[in-house]
């Protein structure tokens, strides 16, 4: 927490990101696709140059000091995974490289064990496509069968409907801790409670949930919670997979190279004890220490009393303009689970055509399906507009925002 | 108006709005234009493909000469595909195979494009010059 004991306004905050002070277009930029990816905070980057440049050296097996060093570094990252999600121990915390390869590797790995033909897998309709198509692999290659479950109208899943899904068959429920798309807090630890009950593992797609949740994965109980580096500030190429260790043991190994044996022999091969086992082949030494600096900004912004009340004004203030106007339909509207990521369609104007002119005002917002084409069928559009804010951004560009989008609006009428 | 006169129009009519702002306005002006598309046109082999609104794209030949006709549900890429007829509709097969299209980097629209509108922009060009090469 070094770089970030003193509690800095948000102008300091600011200046941590160079990016925030680029021109497009003649126009300062407004940078709203945080939940597309994050910046990262120059602790981030100096920590990544400083490894390529002062400690490169791969790591783990050799014995020569750079090799320690870089080890140091991977290892330490571990460390302050494992304490900001709280796991109870550091063999919990898997490094992949992005929560993408996170959920693939529990559906491929805990599906090859305890996925046979004829169970059931239950996912969500507002779920990213990450966590969509590798149970769809799963279930296509072991003929078990994909349930899914509705989202309610206000964007967040319900327990009692999820209970329902359930039956003796189901082997796993995957849930988004914060929908992508819808931007609402999913009541986690009802539901995992609910799937515990009927002795059914849960994962949890935190990709979104890690950014704006203080996460607690013992107090949530969840079974895997899987995240991305890039979207928390840190490198891209970075993401954790965490699982409790009893199925992480009983799990056998993703894939198979150097780092993650214990012996080799023709005859048979042994695995490499936690974490390693999930862990082949050379790692993304460079990138994975740069999660010590992103979490510490993180946590320093999420406890940060300035970014607490702008964050709190920008969610009132876009919440309120984008529900009065009843030419934009808002997406994802539990007022009490909202996070600053809107998702919005707007009458008799194309989300694309909204996003071309507000980027040549300056902002930049997503368009389109996110990544979340099932749910965008389940809410009848063929896209929407994103608007998604991390702590540098203020209040102030949020106003700017609706003024450019009123004015985009006009264009296009 | 020959082609090259028809371009050349065009390039100066982009010339006089210096904010891309305002060269929006105008495509908009022009996607508003385009005459009706047919609902029943609206098939999927009209559909070009790369683009991440729908647009779909109509070739008809009458008298040696390719005429078209187009909608979209974006408006800015409905005036993108608008401008593109403007220029080509009423031309030959020859006239149009053998163009390099050269006047919509002149006026700066593919650069101008956020990459999938300008990938867009790309297969637009690409599906006008197959018709005009293969027919439909």
């Amino acid at each position: 927490m070094q770089n970030y004991q003193k509690q800095m306004t948000i102008t300091e905050i600011r200046s941590q990101f160079p990016i925030l002070d680029t021109c497009v277009y003649g126009k300062s930029l407004v940078y709203l696709d945080n939940a597309a990816t994050a910046q990262r905070p120059q602790a981030v980057v100096d920590c990544w140059k400083g490894l390529v440049e002062g400690s490169n050296a791969n790591i783990h097996r050799a014995v020569h000091s750079l090799a320690a060093q870089a080890t140091e570094a991977y290892e330490g990252a571990r460390d302050r995974v494992k304490t900001f999600i709280n796991a109870s121990a550091r063999e919990e915390i898997i490094f992949t490289s992005g929560a993408t390869a996170s959920i693939n590797l529990v559906a491929s790995s805990y599906g090859q064990l305890f996925v046979n033909q004829g169970d059931d897998v239950v996912v969500t309709v507002c779920e990213h496509h990450s966590d969509i198509v590798p149970w769809q692999l799963l279930c296509e290659r072991k003929g078990a069968v994909l349930k899914v479950l509705d989202v309610e109208e206000d964007g967040r899943l319900n327990p009692e409907i999820l209970k329902k899904l359930l039956t003796a068959r189901t082997k796993i429920v995957a849930i988004a801790h914060i929908s992508n798309v819808l931007g609402v807090v999913n009541p986690v630890k009802e539901l995992v409670s609910v799937c515990h009950a009927a002795g059914v593992p849960v994962l949890v797609d935190g990709s979104q949930g890690i950014v704006h949740e203080k996460v607690d994965v013992q107090d949530l109980d969840c079974d895997f919670y899987a995240f991305s580096g890039h979207k928390i500030y840190a490198a891209t190429g970075t993401g954790v997979l965490y699982g409790k260790r009893k199925w992480l043991d009983a799990m056998p190994p993703y894939m198979g190279g150097g780092e993650m044996i214990e012996t080799v022999r023709f005859s048979g091969t042994t695995y490499a004890p936690l974490p390693m086992k999930f862990e082949a082949g050379t790692q993304n030494f460079n990138a994975v220490p740069t999660l010590v600096p992103a979490l510490d900004f993180a946590e320093s912004a999420r406890e940060n009393p300035e970014v607490q009340a702008e964050q709190k004004a920008i969610l009132d203030y876009i919440y309120t303009q984008l529900t009065q106007d009843n030419r934009i339909v808002l997406y994802g509207t539990c007022p009490e689970a909202k996070i600053p990521v809107f998702s919005f369609a707007v009458k008799g104007a194309h989300h694309e055509d909204l996003a071309l002119i507000l980027d040549k005002m300056g902002v930049a917002v997503r368009s389109g399906q996110m990544c979340a084409e099932p749910l965008m069928d389940h809410l009848g559009v063929t896209g929407l507009l994103r608007a998604s804010f991390a702590p540098y951004n203020t209040l102030d560009e949020a106003k700017y925002f609706i003024t450019s989008l009123l004015r985009a609006i006009e264009m296009l009428q | 108006m020959t082609l090259e006169e028809k371009k050349q129009e065009i390039i100066e009519e982009f010339s006089l709005y210096d904010e891309w702002l305002d060269k929006y306005e105008y495509l908009i002006e022009l996607g508003k234009s385009l005459e009706p598309f047919p609902e029943e046109k609206k098939t999927e082999d009209r559909l070009i493909k790369g683009c991440q609104s729908r647009v779909w794209l109509d070739a008809e030949e009458r008298d040696g000469m390719l005429y078209f006709s187009a909608d979209s549900d974006a408006i800015i890429t409905k005036g993108i595909i608008s401008l593109l007829i403007s220029v080509y509709s009423g031309r030959t097969r020859e006239e149009i195979a053998t163009d390099d299209f050269g006047f919509v980097a002149e006026i700066g629209l593919k650069e101008n494009l956020s990459p999938t509108r300008a990938n867009g922009l790309v297969s637009m060009i690409d599906t006008i010059k197959n018709l005009a090469e293969n027919g439909r």
